[in-house]
């Protein structure tokens, strides 16, 4: 069994033993319940195997936002550790426990919770959006969701047996080095992401082509919405940055696995090449979360302002000027490297231009506010509340890409207050605002509105509670991935800290309370014209929820907010009939690749190399069976179109 | 007169094509990282031999030829199927199969020496760097030339269907992609590294 033993299992760490038996017995209470209400067919025949882009965007979203709790968790254990750890005090959580907390927490928020929130939402609305029928290549869109599946149950096993990283959530070299980290934590670390990195690249691949190539008929590139321009953005950029990431992490292995010097301090390796590579990944990755957000909140202060969007040109360019910049600032995250006052010059001062296309488009948000009809819907309270934040990460970032600013802020509390002003203030309340947004076309129903506030006033204000300490108390000193500080004067701002996760936490818990009754009250809260919000793009225009093929006929565009102007026209007559349309048969692909992808990454974590050969043969043979098979799609009659759509007009007469 | 932009969805051959030519740019993206950590590692020999110790341009010739002329053949073999000249395509494609194994074999029996002379992938970030990018490209190959068999035994189990032909144009984009990759090698590793 490779280097697996019993001594993988945390049996003497009642802590860790704990949790693990929570996790383990929390998941086999779900599949017994599901077992004995004989839902697996059915979770089988609609959810595992569904190559719908509807259904994998909302399975990408359920899948971050089952992982917020967990990296939340993560979260207010290290920020109950610092509240407690100060002085002669040493808090609760030893340092190589701490060390997993906090590469955990970072690993999961970024790669597991912001990013299938992200590609989840692209994911449900850029076909609808395009007035399309599916993504370009829905079987491979299975194969993605499940490979981001698989890697996020590969760090989560990392909590039963054996260990995570303790490297942080880039895990530089030399540390995370054989050398240094033995263990399997960093192994833990390095497939799950390879994993999940491969289902990432290929959702890009998807969207991009999608969007490039699939569209209504009418959908110049000047018509489609500003949320298809940050996915099309977004989704460029993950095929650009994605497999610097894959062979980064690639070389990083094949030192741990085969005694390689890429990274090692002897045989003439250079850790900061990999310092350079991982960040030449993560910068565009930071825009890869946050374009999409962008669009979101174009979308919802369009709508609820009742205005077309301010400056919408404008807006596409400064999407692709943040596109082709971001890949020109990769090394501000390392002024400290030493490369000298030029270079550190250029990449300051790229840094600091990324600012202006950012700032036209606060700029268009607030002009299209203005003189706007604003309905205080929870999606605009999100987006008020980022365009308040955002405006304030924005400026602690420029100062810090002031490079001698940055010699003296570089890893301290001060950076960590800033990307979590950015991340929490743009990804997360744009990937909030979305859910609440888009809930009822997913679902047929609205979300509870007054939960919605409730739970944005709480992460609002726990935001700032929680990271505005963090700047102070970085000013003063306090470096990051402490987890023991001497100076007592820290502990105050820790201390507030504390609470304001805490309030961060009712937030969540009232977005869980939200959508539990928002279910149990679904049939007084249903969406019958599939236009809650008074909608002005193509998603609104057809049933909520959608039928699999979306369009009975493809609408045909000849402006932007193309339902907004359809609404304006006379409603012409339904057609006499729908010529049948086909859509792409279930497909059990993704779920077993995904399979087998588990099975050898935690064999290769765990050196069990038959376990390894014979999973990696298995995705073999998936994948051979794909590439052999002639792919049938399904009809749907021309009568059963018409008579989706009678009733669908006559729900909309209802209403 | 209607802009080509707003025709409507592409037909399933144009949106299969650019998927797998998207696929291939992100490929490239993947060999460049490996070439700019060559680029960076060449001199860090750690006291080991460096490259105009090791290599040979003969050798580096020699599969140059091989894989020029397979991508020569390869296209051949795509333009005869779509002709539906099957006899000519097999006669491509199988020339394509023999100089692209030609090519694989060279590249193996080089790595071996290397091996055995003591300068294996762990002797040096030098060779670590330069393993990993030849190598990578020919996993590549090795892949490819995998995925030609099973084409042929498609094409002849099913004959040249519409989807048998937009395999096989995926598979000669991947190819010649092999082609360009190779040609950056040549220069970055064995012309500029021998002298």
């Amino acid at each position: 069994m490779g280097k697996l033993t019993w001594h993988a299992f945390p049996f003497n760490e009642p802590l860790a033993m704990a949790a693990s038996v929570m996790i383990v017995v929390g998941i086999l209470a779900i599949l017994a319940l599901i077992t004995s209400k004989g839902w697996w067919p059915y979770l089988w025949r609609e959810w595992l195997t569904s190559v719908d882009h509807k259904r994998i965007g909302v399975m990408y979203v359920l899948l971050a936002l089952v992982l917020l709790l967990r990296g939340f968790s993560d979260a207010i254990m290290m920020r109950t550790q610092l509240a407690m750890a100060a002085g002669g005090a040493q808090g609760y959580l030893p340092p190589e426990h701490y060390d997993q907390i906090f590469s955990a927490h970072g690993t999961i928020m970024i790669f597991f919770m912001a990013m299938p929130f992200m590609i989840g939402l692209m994911n449900f609305v850029v076909p609808l959006q395009l007035g399309v029928r599916d993504v370009a290549f829905p079987v491979l869109n299975s194969v993605s969701f499940w490979l981001t599946a698989a890697g996020a149950l590969l760090v989560n096993v990392s909590l039963v047996v054996g260990e995570f990283a303790r490297t942080g959530w880039l895990a530089y070299p030399p540390l995370s080095e054989l050398a240094f980290s033995p263990g399997v934590g960093v192994d833990y670390y390095l497939w799950a992401l390879q994993i999940s990195g491969i289902g990432t690249l290929l959702a890009g691949i998807n969207m991009v082509t999608t969007i490039l190539k699939l569209r209504a008929p009418g959908m110049t590139y000047m018509r489609m919405p500003v949320f298809c321009w940050t996915a099309l953005c977004a989704s460029m950029l993950i095929v650009a940055a994605f497999p610097v990431l894959t062979a980064t992490f690639g070389m990083l292995l094949l030192d741990r696995y085969a005694g390689m010097h890429f990274f090692t301090n002897d045989g003439g390796g250079n850790f900061m090449m990999y310092v350079n590579l991982i960040w030449i990944w993560g910068h565009p990755e930071v825009y890869i979360l946050v374009l999409p957000a962008f669009g979101v909140f174009s979308e919802v202060i369009a709508t609820f302002s009742g205005k077309q969007l301010f400056g919408y040109r404008s807006m596409v360019l400064a999407t692709l000027g943040i596109c082709v910049l971001s890949f020109m600032v990769w090394l501000h995250h390392f002024f400290t490297m030493g490369a000298g006052a030029d270079v550190n010059a250029v990449f300051g001062i790229a840094s600091m231009i990324i600012a202006i296309p950012t700032g036209v488009k606060l700029f268009n948000w607030l002009f299209t506010l203005y003189r706007g009809r604003v309905r205080f819907e929870v999606p605009v309270l999100w987006t008020i509340g980022f365009m308040v934040t955002f405006a304030i990460g924005g400026m602690t970032g420029v100062l810090q890409a002031v490079p001698p600013a940055d010699f003296v802020l570089h890893n301290s509390l001060f950076l960590v207050a800033h990307f979590h002003n950015v991340i929490i203030g743009a990804v997360l309340f744009g990937a909030m605002a979305g859910y609440y947004y888009w809930f009822p076309k997913a679902f047929g129903f609205t979300l509870h509105r007054g939960l919605g506030v409730v739970s944005f006033w709480c992460w609002l204000v726990g935001f700032y509670l929680a990271f505005f300490p963090l700047y102070a108390v970085g000013l003063l000193g306090m470096t990051r991935r402490m987890q023991h500080y001497a100076d007592l004067s820290w502990q105050p701002y820790m201390i507030v800290a504390e609470v304001g996760a805490l309030v961060i936490f009712c937030g969540i818990l009232a977005t869980i309370a939200q959508l539990v009754i928002s279910i149990r009250t679904r049939d007084y809260r249903r969406d019958l014209t599939g236009d809650p919000w008074n909608g002005r793009t193509l998603e609104w225009s057809i049933a909520s929820p959608p039928p699999a093929y979306n369009f009975a006929l493809l609408p045909t565009v000849d402006s932007l907010d193309a339902f907004w102007v359809m609404k304006q026209r006379a409603a012409a007559n339904p057609p006499e009939r729908y010529p049948a349309i086909e859509v792409p048969r279930n497909s059990a692909n993704g779920f077993l690749t995904a399979f087998f992808a588990v099975l050898s990454g935690f064999a290769l974590i765990w050196h069990i190399w038959w376990l390894a050969i014979l999973g990696l043969a298995g995705a073999a043979v998936i994948l051979a069976a794909f590439g052999w098979m002639e792919r049938t799609p399904v009809e749907v009659s021309a009568e059963q179109l018409a008579a989706d759509e009678r009733a669908r007009r006559l729900r909309v007469v209802a209403a | 007169m209607l802009a080509r932009s707003a025709a409507g969805p592409a037909p399933v051959r144009i949106v299969v094509g650019y998927g797998f030519w998207i696929f291939l740019l992100s490929d490239i993206i993947l060999f460049s990282a490996l070439f700019a950590t060559y680029a960076v590692l060449h001199g860090q020999t750690a006291g080991g031999p460096s490259g105009q110790e090791l290599f040979g341009l003969r050798h580096a010739g020699i599969e140059t030829l091989c894989l020029l002329f397979s991508s020569y053949t390869c296209g051949l073999a795509v333009l005869a199927v779509e002709r539906r000249r099957v006899s000519a395509f097999y006669l491509c494609f199988a020339l394509t199969f023999l100089l692209g194994a030609t090519f694989l074999s060279l590249e193996l029996s080089e790595f071996a020496g290397l091996v055995a002379r003591g300068a294996g992938p762990s002797r040096s970030a030098f060779l670590s760097a330069f393993f990993s990018l030849v190598g990578l490209h020919g996993a590549h190959v090795t892949v490819g030339l995998v995925w030609s068999i099973f084409l042929v035994a498609q094409t002849a189990y099913r004959g040249p269907l519409d989807y048998v032909r937009r395999r096989l144009l995926c598979f000669s984009l991947f190819w010649h992609a092999l082609d360009i990759i190779w040609v950056a090698l040549l220069t970055l590793v064995y012309l500029m590294g021998a002298r």
